[in-house]
């Protein structure tokens, strides 16, 4: 039943100077689960709602299986959308929620009777059935109402921040869930979310919308290891940036010539590394460092360390590593763990 | 609070079962049913104008949702041009000395043969009811957004359904307090029905105020009993099954309806 999703050219303006979204274009593989990721208002939820129907895009176009579906309204386009509230409807039971879309459908109340248990099993929600919604804690109600999109066997799954009001210790395992059940109903599914953890972990692709603009859309690890720029690299928690010449393979810099894996783009570059990829030990690309600051974090130890040339660093170790502020080191940048971004306008850190 | 809504009534309930009450008692000195009996005379013509009123009263209810649903809808969910002339519209009828409009509509309705009967006295009446229910409808659908509606619509509903099957169940207690305010102004109703009724029309208040100008103070305290049993009937309702707060919906009103009934 999963479709591929194609969203081509969308643009939506709200009647603002600046449109919402802006020729955002991308494509869900069918049984594919992809995270929009982007801060407040940055037009991520506006794209659901148009993929959704409930809004009409000023420009582009909208796909779901190859057709396009504008001027489809939302009930015949097969894409169930789950909200941030609930939005369980507060008149009707547990099943009779569930078992809305169904009625619509015109599914015989037998049959629509055994969908619902069922899907009421699959969120791990058993005997609530005849009860009202107000009964519910928040948990439930957002589970209540994953069952009620899914029970229809949608094309597409919309979820629109589904987890940003419950708890925390709700949240991972509702994340957990809502992975379980797209991977074993196979949904093409997209995943609104601020929460960049929340994207890693759920996605199969991420897309980072910034500014109603689509900013890099790949795989969660590229994110990490191959961001397309310094703000997009910011986003996802890198510290170090360092300026230098890319010059065959190498780059100069103020602590000296690095050398690269990853092809360096040619003249100005803003290196980058995540502070868990630096290394205390000698060899390639290592130099001598000063401790100037320790933030012990549990599961890691965060150090500030003072290069020559005033550059300062950020590595994060293990929790065992015993380092006291003012002692002097050796740092390591591994080749293969240094990311040379081509945008060059950037000051070091 | 049930002391504070009980107490106004009971000079009304003394009287209605007094016999003889003499200044300076307390008390009647003697008790009867004669104010009752004399309701039950056919000769009262109290039945014929409660069952009127009644019928009257209804009508303009249901017209009055009818029409103040959509109106309601439309004015709580969208923001349009001129909104705010169309709202100033909306409740000039209540704005505008009743007396003022009617003489105009009388004409009219005597041309179109609508005066001194049931039909006009009805038609007229939607002239006070129509804005109540249109405003209160505004604030209910303004104050619930569409969400539940856009909920329903990508599981499959179509737009009247999602109306129909969401949107009114949820805003059933609004749409009561509505059918309420409009039936009980209507209900109240004098100046409109005398102007429009011209006497042909009988309604209780017609009862009620002849009453009260004949020197009569038990038959006037039985009709006012019987005129405000709608309202205590609608509080002792709204008390009991319009409980605020209930599921999740944020169900205000029942506050202002409870402030009109008592």
């Amino acid at each position: 039943m999963s479709a591929r999703l194609e969203i081509e050219g969308l643009t939506h303006s709200y009647g603002g100077d600046e449109p919402a979204l802006s020729e955002l274009t991308l494509s869900v593989e069918p049984g594919e689960l992809v995270a929009l990721l982007g801060p407040s208002g940055c037009g991520k939820t506006t794209a659901l709602k148009v993929v959704a129907g409930l809004l009409s895009p000023t420009h582009g176009d909208v796909r779901i299986g190859g057709e396009s579906v504008l001027g489809v309204p939302p009930e015949r386009r097969g894409a169930a959308m789950v909200f941030q509230k609930s939005l369980l409807f507060p008149h009707m039971t547990v099943e009779g929620n569930v078992g809305f879309g169904l009625r619509m459908r015109g599914v015989p109340r037998g049959e629509a009777r055994g969908r619902v248990e069922r899907a009421l099993k699959r969120v791990r929600i058993e005997g609530f059935a005849g009860r009202k919604p107000g009964a519910l804690s928040g948990g439930q109600q957002q589970r209540v109402a994953l069952a009620r999109a899914l029970v229809t066997e949608p094309r597409l799954l919309l979820l629109d921040e589904p987890l940003s009001a419950l708890d925390a210790n709700l949240r991972e395992g509702m994340r957990e869930l809502i992975k379980e059940v797209q991977r074993e109903g196979d949904h093409t599914t997209v995943f609104v979310t601020h929460d960049q953890e929340e994207a890693v972990v759920l996605a199969d692709r991420i897309a980072l919308v910034t500014g109603g603009r689509l900013r890099m859309y790949d795989h969660p690890e590229a994110f990490y290891e191959r961001p397309l720029s310094r703000e997009i690299a910011e986003f996802f928690g890198a510290t170090n940036f360092l300026r230098g010449q890319a010059r065959n393979g190498c780059v100069e810099t103020p602590l000296g010539t690095l050398r690269l894996e990853h092809p360096a783009p040619p003249g100005e570059v803003t290196l980058t590394i995540r502070p868990e990829a630096v290394r205390l030990e000698g060899g390639e690309n290592s130099f001598s460092a000063r401790v100037r600051g320790v933030t012990y974090l549990g599961t890691q130890v965060l150090y500030g360390l003072d290069v020559s040339g005033g550059v300062h660093l950020r590595a994060a170790l293990p929790p065992h590593t015993r380092l006291a502020v003012g002692d002097e080191v050796t740092a390591r940048l591994p080749a293969e763990s240094l990311w040379a971004l081509a945008d060059g306008e950037t000051t070091p850190g | 609070m049930a002391l504070l809504v009980a107490l106004p009534f009971l000079p009304l309930f003394l009287w209605s079962f007094a016999g003889e009450w003499r200044f300076p008692d307390l008390l009647p000195a003697e008790w009867s049913l004669r104010g009752f009996r004399a309701l039950a005379e056919p000769g009262s013509r109290v039945v014929e104008a409660a069952l009127s009123s009644l019928l009257i009263g209804g009508a303009a209810t249901v017209a009055s949702v009818a029409v103040g649903l959509p109106a309601g809808v439309a004015l709580g969910r969208y923001e349009f041009r001129l909104k705010g002339l169309v709202v100033f519209f909306v409740l000039l009828p209540i704005l505008v000395p009743p007396l003022a409009s009617t003489m105009g509509v009388h004409l009219t309705f005597i041309r179109l043969g609508l005066a001194d009967t049931s039909l006009g006295v009805f038609l007229v009446h939607l002239v006070p009811t129509v804005p109540y229910t249109t405003i209160i409808l505004a604030s209910v659908f303004a104050e619930r957004g569409v969400e539940l509606e856009e909920a329903a619509r990508t599981l499959g509903a179509t737009p009247w359904r999602a109306f129909l099957h969401v949107t009114l169940p949820t805003a059933a207690p609004g749409v009561a307090v509505a059918a309420l305010f409009a039936f009980l102004v209507s209900w109240s109703q004098y100046i409109l029905t005398v102007l429009i009724g011209g006497g042909n029309v009988v309604t209780l208040p017609m009862l009620l105020f002849s009453a009260a100008r004949g020197s009569d103070p038990v038959l006037t305290s039985v009709l006012a009993l019987l005129f405000a049993l709608p309202a205590v009937l609608a509080l002792v309702v709204a008390l009991r099954y319009l409980k605020p707060g209930e599921g999740d919906g944020e169900q205000e009103g029942f506050v202002g309806l409870g402030g009109k009934v008592s």
